[in-house]
């Protein structure tokens, strides 16, 4: 268990930054998600940590211990593939031993410590089986079980859930989050689902073009995003753009909101977010009797399940709302409606 | 209901599956049953004297132990000769599935290929320039070194080795390349992680993924071996009298044919016995 350091770190392969200047520190026990769109630098910077890729420039540190030219199999990590990577020529039990195997371990504490991983990850009873006699999510927990036995500093993770069917993944998501409490590793865990990151981590990172560009505990991202990318990537968002002037953004297609009480002095071109949960709907018996702080008519809608999505056409700029289902009825398409918030629900984005 | 499924699969891949047969039935059956009705024949001389059938011919292999001795030498050749191109063709074939990538691939294996590319006898004559006294290899050691050496490896058993390790190597690196290229990255990586150095890596995953690659191999390289006879006859010289050209003599010199079907078949007995009792041991291994 210990603190990852990250430092300036870059690595350029040919002529592309895979990974420019990152910086990020994860602390001792927390569970980490590295988030980002395909070809951010995800995986090349969790390889970097690993030790399967070496930074130009930059330090990596675990522990306080510089590891820039440690190689992998000296810098006690633990690592879960993709595609589970267990040795098929061994059996379950002997997959999970080798790493103990290793280190020299033998006889009954080797044994003991294998049948422990073994019932940690609930697999006890399968432990004579080979790997292709598994299904995915055994062959996971398989997985995990051998990168956890050998108690590595930190356990990498890249996309371990992604071969997973949606039912299975979210089972393992509750389970890999148990099982990293009980253990208390440090956990950097690498995905492309924004959902995933924001229902199993600590906190989280996001990337993009190599670079890191927040970093947070999920709700203060979801709630604060600091740009539009993040606020956008991470959930949805209704982005209003327009320009500032006393405390008001006049949105591009002439409308205009109020902005939160910390932009009163902004003034120009100007970019807020504002998430659709946020923007609660209600019918007008007709346009004249307007309120709130847009109007708009209902144009689109859709359900899932407990929600209802609308999307509502405010002079020409659509605006997505999501609203709890409740015993009310619907409001039907091609219907007058007010759009409220509370203007503290309103992000202010830097100027892109 | 399967076995029905599977008879009809069977019925549709006769179509697919005839001309491999016949093929093999005209290339191999025909020749072989030849040779087992020739080996049971007291003579069989061109003037057509009448001959009879025997198991002669099989009692000479028991009545003189020369020829026991000579199979003994050749089966040593086999398990030499694979042996060494084991552990030239191995690493080769790792390097090249693991190591290179994209284009020098594709430079290296045309290279490693190469031997295939000329007529074997070509192949050992020009090793015979190569290995005699007053040869290349000879003249390039003396130009090099300050001291005179006498180089003179032709006419004996390291020639012998050379040539057929330089003929048969090729085997070993396509089989090796194959079943290593099958290895996922991921696995290698994986055992990184867990701690194990680059060595136990090889021994404890590369290698065991890699057996069946490594068995091809030897089996493809060790058969022809025990049975060649133009590397020995060649490279050889006096110390070149194996198995295999005593059975070439037989047909070539002595016109004995029955007696030169009879040590075929006795050697192709010791192969057979020899694959199948290591069939399982090796299937344990792996
Ligand atoms: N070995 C390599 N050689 C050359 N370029 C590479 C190599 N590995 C990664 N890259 C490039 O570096 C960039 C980052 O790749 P990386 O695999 O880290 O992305 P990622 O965020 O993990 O994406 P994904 O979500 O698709 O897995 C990509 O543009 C990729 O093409
Ligand atoms: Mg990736």
């Amino acid at each position: 268990m210990a603190r990852v350091e990250v430092q300036n770190v870059s690595l350029t392969f040919g002529v592309h930054k895979a990974v420019d200047d990152v910086s990020i520190a994860f602390e001792d026990g927390g569970f980490y998600a590295l988030l980002g769109p395909s070809g951010s630098g995800k995986t090349t910077l969790l390889r970097m940590i690993a030790g399967f890729e070496f930074p130009d420039t930059g330090s990596i540190r675990i522990d306080g211990e510089a590891v820039e030219n440690v190689p992998v199999n000296k810098r006690r990590i633990g690592m879960v593939f993709q595609n589970y990577a267990l040795f098929p020529n061994m059996s379950v039990a002997d997959n999970v031993a080798f790493g103990l195997e290793v280190r020299g371990e033998k006889g009954e504490t080797l044994r003991r410590e294998v049948a422990d991983a073994l019932d940690l990850v609930q697999l006890g009873a399968l432990a004579k089986r080979r790997p292709h006699q598994l299904s995915g999510g055994q062959r996971q927990r398989v997985a995990l079980a051998r990168a956890i036995v050998t108690k590595p500093r930190v356990l990498l993770l890249d996309e371990p859930l992604s071969a997973l069917d949606k039912a299975l993944r979210t089972d393992m998501q509750v389970e890999l989050k148990r099982i990293q409490r009980e253990v208390g590793v440090t956990t950097i865990f690498v995905t492309h689902d924004q959902e995933e990151a924001l229902s199993i981590s600590d906190r989280i990172g996001i990337l993009k073009d190599g670079r890191i560009v927040q970093e947070g505990a999920p709700e203060e991202i979801y709630d604060r995003p600091a740009s539009e990318f993040a606020a956008t990537f991470l959930g949805e968002a209704n982005i209003l753009s327009g320009t500032a002037e006393n405390g008001r953004l006049r949105l591009d297609n002439g409308l205009a909101i109020d902005l939160p009480p910390e932009g009163g002095t902004v003034a120009g071109d100007f970019r807020c977010a504002i998430r659709p949960e946020r923007v609660h709907l209600s019918a007008l018996p007709d346009a004249a009797t307007a309120g709130g702080q847009l109007q708009g008519v209902v144009k689109r809608r859709s359900f899932s399940g407990s929600l209802s999505t609308y999307v509502v056409d405010c002079g020409g700029k659509e605006i997505k709302s999501v609203v709890q289902r409740g015993g009310g009825t619907a409001i039907e398409i091609g219907r007058p409606v007010e759009l409220r918030w509370n203007r503290d629900d309103l992000v202010m984005l830097p100027a892109a | 209901m399967t076995g029905k499924r599977r008879d009809s699969g069977l019925v549709k891949a006769m179509p697919l599956l005839l001309p491999a047969y016949a093929w093999l039935t005209l290339a191999i059956f025909l020749p072989l049953s030849a040779m087992v009705y020739f080996s049971l024949l007291t003579s069989m001389s061109p003037s057509g004297q009448s001959a009879t059938l025997t198991l002669g011919n099989y009692a000479t292999f028991f009545s003189d132990p020369l020829y026991a001795t000579l199979l003994v030498r050749s089966l040593e050749l086999g398990l030499i000769v694979t042996l060494v191109c084991v552990l030239i063709g191995f690493p080769a074939a790792y390097v090249l599935a693991k190591i290179f990538k994209g284009r020098a691939r594709e430079a290296i294996f045309l290279l490693v290929i190469l031997p295939f590319w000329s007529n074997s006898l070509v192949r050992v004559f020009s090793w015979s320039m190569v290995l005699r006294e007053g040869g290349i290899l000879d003249t390039a050691l003396n130009a090099i070194l300050p001291f005179k050496v006498t180089f003179d490896l032709m006419y004996s058993y390291p020639a012998v080795i050379i040539g057929l390790v330089h003929s048969y190597l090729p085997y070993m690196v396509l089989t090796c390349y194959l079943s290593l290229q099958a290895i996922d990255d991921a696995l290698i990586e994986a055992a990184r992680s867990l701690g194990a150095s680059r060595f136990t890596t090889l021994r404890r995953v590369i290698a065991p993924l890699a057996l069946p690659g490594v068995l091809a191999g030897s089996a493809l390289i060790f058969i022809p071996v025990v049975g060649s006879f133009m590397e020995p006859r060649i490279l050889g010289g006096h110390g070149g009298t194996l198995y295999g050209t005593v059975i070439e003599d037989q047909f070539t010199a002595v016109y004995n044919w029955p007696l030169g079907a009879a040590l075929s078949f006795i050697l192709l007995a010791v192969v057979l016995v020899i694959l199948l009792v290591s069939a399982p041991v090796l299937r344990k291994a792996a």
